[in-house]
């Protein structure tokens, strides 16, 4: 009987053991896992940098991102500028994007009540990705990427491309100079000190709409690169960036909603776990589901994520 | 004569539709120390709130002669006031180190690093636990720091909201030493709200009582000290 469960089981997910023993379809998924986990974890970090100094997922975040793919596109193809240089301006523009629907649509509001503040970044999500829709059309396109085509290394099937160490390299660069500017600069110790008690902030003298605002422009940078290293495995087109969203959300609260790191690795093993899923168990229809799947289950079992900090205090 | 260091005339406040303050009259000379006495509601904590635009008001606020009243409070610092607010306000997810830096946010001089060693050598427990998470510290390490944090700004007025609130009575006391030595030491003009009105008498050089949004007594420290009124309000006996 056993056996009849295993095999059915094996038989409705389409699972052969050819395909389970064949190390290097493995070695394959994992490269493209860990490269789909770096452009999730990129635009992951863009959500922590928020959640951090506001308390809430900005949901407008993945739109800033879309907004800043297609100005990539509009850099690169319509203007023929290098693919690298157009990611650097359209990460320029859609920062000064995000401080003025910051200061327009969101210092108005008090920043420690949350729940209307969520709602407004709803709103800027079906606002933005409709407007990018209405400026630039409905129609896919494909968008060329910041690294060469082809491969360095390679074991049959199983290659490590130039895309996926850019991806990757990319990524830890961006946390490395995030601690950097977090740590060590002026700027960042306004950022942190606002995330941790709004109200002492401003009684040492910190600007708290300036210190979000950058915040925001940051954050939205971040969100442009990511969405130019993850678009190029895809098509661009106006909805893209909310099945990013939703899969960088899942890597943010695996990783906790507060960590950097946790956002970074949270990232490489959602991208990781999409790949060996939708190969092995034939899942590539649930592949959205087993997003929220993550999401579900953290919140169940370990609602601060792997990384988030518990907030000590004594009093 | 002349005019008094801090200079309150008229001075309202309000959170929505609730007025506190209805326009109260005080005043502080430089280098004094002041404090402001009064029930739980009176408007204590408003008062010092309203002299760094933290909660919105009318009236006139003058400091060294120039007006406050309608600046922001991030240029209100600039101008050299320091406050300490109730419940301490440290940052606690950042460290010592980090909160004394904050203190000093708006100075530009480069004498900034110079200050924190200055009060790890004050107050040796923070110096210890300088890469400690503030939120970490005991009650009484955490209002250290915050007064500390204060004071790395190198303020012309500090405003204290009180500072023995939840700290043990030797504590408190040798608190209240700490501040009059840096009183003495560097002029600095204080204003502190206490509920011990014992000891905040016992350091003070004027004394205001506030009822209900408006000042009830005033006067020399040691006078309202005698005063029988107050005696049986707020020192009970």
């Amino acid at each position: 009987m056993v056996l009849g469960a295993l095999t059915w089981v094996l038989g409705v997910f389409d699972i052969s053991l050819d395909k389970l023993s064949n190390g290097e379809l493995w070695l394959a998924q994992v490269f493209r896992g860990l490269s789909d986990g770096a452009t999730y974890a990129s635009v992951a970090l863009a959500l922590v940098m928020i959640y951090k100094s506001t308390g809430f997922i900005n949901f407008a975040q993945g739109s800033l991102a879309l907004l800043g793919v297609y100005l990539v596109y509009v850099f690169s193809v319509e203007q023929g500028l290098p693919v690298a240089l157009a990611v650097v301006c359209a990460m320029v523009a859609s920062s000064a994007v995000a401080m003025f629907v910051e200061r327009v649509f969101i210092r108005p509001f008090p920043p420690d009540h949350v729940l209307p503040l969520v709602i407004v970044t709803l709103g800027l999500l079906l606002i933005i990705d409709s407007a990018v829709g209405i400026v630039w059309g409905f129609r896919t396109r494909s968008l060329p990427s910041m690294f060469p085509s082809g491969a360095p290394i390679e074991w049959g099937i199983a290659q490590l491309t130039w895309r996926t160490i850019g991806n990757l390299g990319t990524v830890f660069a961006v946390v490395g100079l995030l601690y950097l500017l977090l740590s060590r600069t002026k700027v960042g110790l306004a950022f942190r000190a606002v995330s941790s008690n709004l109200e002492s902030a401003r009684l040492v003298g910190i600007r708290v709409g300036p210190t979000l605002g950058f915040g925001w422009a940051l954050a939205a940078a971040i969100g442009t690169l990511g969405g130019a290293l993850v678009v190029p495995d895809l098509l661009l087109e106006p909805s893209i960036m909310l099945r990013v969203l939703i899969f960088s959300l899942a890597a943010a609260a695996l990783g906790g909603l507060d960590s950097m790191v946790g956002a970074v690795i949270g990232g490489l093993v959602v991208g990781l776990a999409r790949n060996l899923l939708v190969t092995f168990l034939d899942l590539s229809e649930l592949a959205l589901a087993t997003a929220v799947a993550v999401i579900l289950v953290v919140l169940l079992v370990r609602p601060t994520g792997l990384f988030g900090s518990t907030r000590v205090e004594r009093v | 004569m002349s005019a008094a260091y801090l200079e309150v005339a008229g001075l309202k406040a309000a959170y929505g539709d609730i007025q506190v303050l209805h326009g109260i009259d005080f005043s502080v000379d430089e280098g004094q120390i002041a404090v402001i006495l009064g029930a739980n509601g009176a408007g204590k904590t408003t008062t010092l709130r309203a002299l760094c635009a933290m909660v919105s008001t009318e009236g006139s606020i003058k400091l060294a002669g120039e007006e406050l009243a309608g600046q922001r409070t991030a240029d209100i610092v600039r101008r050299g006031v320091a406050h300490v607010p109730q419940g301490r306000g440290t940052f606690p997810d950042l460290s010592v180190e980090e909160n004394l830096m904050t203190g000093a946010f708006v100075r530009t001089d480069a004498k900034v690093r110079a200050d924190v060693e200055q009060w790890y050598e004050t107050f040796p427990v923070l110096g210890e636990r300088r890469n400690q998470a503030a939120g970490s510290l005991s009650g009484g390490e955490q209002q250290m720091l915050a007064i500390a944090r204060a004071l790395m700004l190198r303020p012309s007025l500090l405003l204290l909201d009180e500072p023995s609130l939840g700290l043990a009575p030797m504590i408190t006391r040798s608190l209240f030493e700490q501040l009059t030595a840096i009183n003495a030491a560097a002029g600095t003009t204080m204003l502190v709200v206490e509920q011990n009105a014992a000891l905040a008498l016992g350091v003070a050089d004027v004394a205001y009582v506030l009822e209900a949004g408006e000042v009830a007594l005033s006067g020399p420290a040691d006078e309202l000290a005698a005063d029988d009124n107050v005696r049986r309000a707020y020192l009970g006996y």
